[in-house]
């Protein structure tokens, strides 16, 4: 690690390797950048802009660009938290997000990081769409009300698990993530508990069943510290 | 002399509270604030309220709004209380994003009262016109009025309330972080 790799993230030189993006890098360093759609073991996927940052003056998403020498990257400010809590809120009503009736609340990124960013109200119309929910699977319930498509089912079943059970279909407003099999079921699919995709999602879309409510509300990952503390307190372990 | 003469008693803050579309859980949560209650009294002086019982509220400072919207008798309390309180607070998820009443909103309201009142006991919808008329959907209140503050939560708790409560009694900016801030 030399002088030369660094580059600074709110003012504070953050050292990183050749390769990692902005967003690794600044993990690494236990400096927390907000995101979603990000998995440290998949290939960045850029879509969920909650990351988004500015380098030396232009907007970007941390995760899909590369850490350089001398960048000015700006990431913990009004503009930027601002602009993060309106694209949270645009989620929070594009779905069904009911978290007192969810079996993930408390343990949701989402909602982890609405409360970081003290979204108090989804502010927009509730679009309140009509989704499926898909039991056919004895041992994974799929509840698509919560979806918000992040890919990261997608990603871990063709990267990781090699089965490509799940896609995304449609465009705009009328993207959903589909099952691929012929009745568009996830009983239908060789899709299993022990798969890398039914432990990713990072809201409530996939859930496990018969393991409703083992953690009670109250002690759960997000609810005493919130998500980022929990990442630089990760580096601290880790150093 | 030791004592000086007593400080001009407070102004108190009038406060307006109604339940719409909800279960009175955040009610509930507000007397969770145990022995602050007396501490509140000394503070605030309550309009039309389940506490108070009185039907239709005059001006107030602060009009504390429980439940979402899913009729249109929600509605009329909904704008009097807008028209009469300085400040709005939406209390709770169900009058932040409609909560659990909301999720009837995937259904036809038509089929659900079908289901209920004809299908099972082969009665008929009933039509007194007491009864105030069902709205298509459940909306949270925002949807309806212009909305000030907020505080979410299922229901918020008893501190979370204190907490913004007293912000704004007494002019801070009210606040509310983590891990006051829920949603569950």
């Amino acid at each position: 690690m030399n002088e030369y790799d660094k580059f600074s993230l709110d003012g504070r030189p953050i050292y990183f390797e050749r390769g990692q993006s902005i967003l690794e890098a600044a993990l690494a360093a236990g400096v927390y950048i907000p995101n979603l759609c990000h998995h440290p073991e998949f290939k960045p996927h850029g879509s969920c802009k909650l990351c988004t940052v500015k380098v030396n003056g232009r907007f970007g998403s941390a995760c899909t660009i590369k850490a350089m020498p001398g960048q000015e990257v700006a990431s913990d400010t009004p503009e930027l938290n601002g602009n993060r809590r309106v694209l949270l809120q645009m989620l929070f009503v594009e779905g069904n997000h009911f978290c007192p009736g969810c079996e993930k609340s408390g343990n949701c990124k989402l909602q982890a990081l609405a409360y970081d960013i003290e979204m108090l109200t989804p502010h927009y119309r509730h679009f309140y769409p009509v989704r499926e929910i898909d039991a056919t699977h004895p041992d994974v319930l799929l509840d698509f009300n919560r979806c918000i498509m992040c890919e990261l089912c997608v990603r871990a079943s063709r990267d990781v698990d090699g089965k490509s059970v799940f896609a995304l279909a449609g465009r705009g407003t009328a993207s959903h993530v589909v099952v691929n099999s012929p009745s568009g079921k996830l009983g239908d699919t060789d899709f299993a508990l022990t798969d890398k995709a039914a432990s990713v999602c990072p809201v409530g879309a996939i859930l496990s069943k018969r393991v409703g409510f083992a953690v009670p509300i109250g002690e759960r990952q997000y609810d005493v510290d919130p998500i980022s503390a929990q990442a630089s307190a990760r580096q601290a372990e880790e150093a | 002399m030791l004592h000086a003469a007593a400080t001009p008693a407070r102004k108190k803050v009038r406060i307006a509270t109604t339940s719409l579309s909800g279960c009175f859980g955040c009610h509930m949560s507000l007397l969770d604030i145990d022995e602050r209650l007396l501490e509140l009294v000394d503070l605030v002086e309550f309009d039309r309220s389940p506490i108070t019982d009185i039907k239709h509220c005059g001006p107030c400072d602060v009009a504390i709004v429980e439940g979402g919207v899913c009729n249109a008798e929600n509605v009329h309390v909904l704008r009097e209380l807008r028209a009469n309180a300085k400040v709005l607070v939406a209390l709770g998820a169900c009058a932040i994003n409609g909560g659990l009443p909301a999720q009837r909103n995937h259904l036809d309201v038509g089929d659900c009262l079908t289901r209920v009142y004809c299908d099972r006991t082969g009665g008929e919808v009933p039509d007194d016109p007491e009864l105030p008329l069902l709205l298509d959907k459940v909306h949270p209140i925002n949807e309806v009025v212009r909305v000030d503050y907020f505080v979410p939560g299922c229901p918020p708790s008893g501190d979370a309330i204190w907490k913004y409560l007293t912000d704004l009694i007494f002019g801070r900016m009210p606040r509310l972080e983590h891990p006051m801030l829920r949603f569950d």
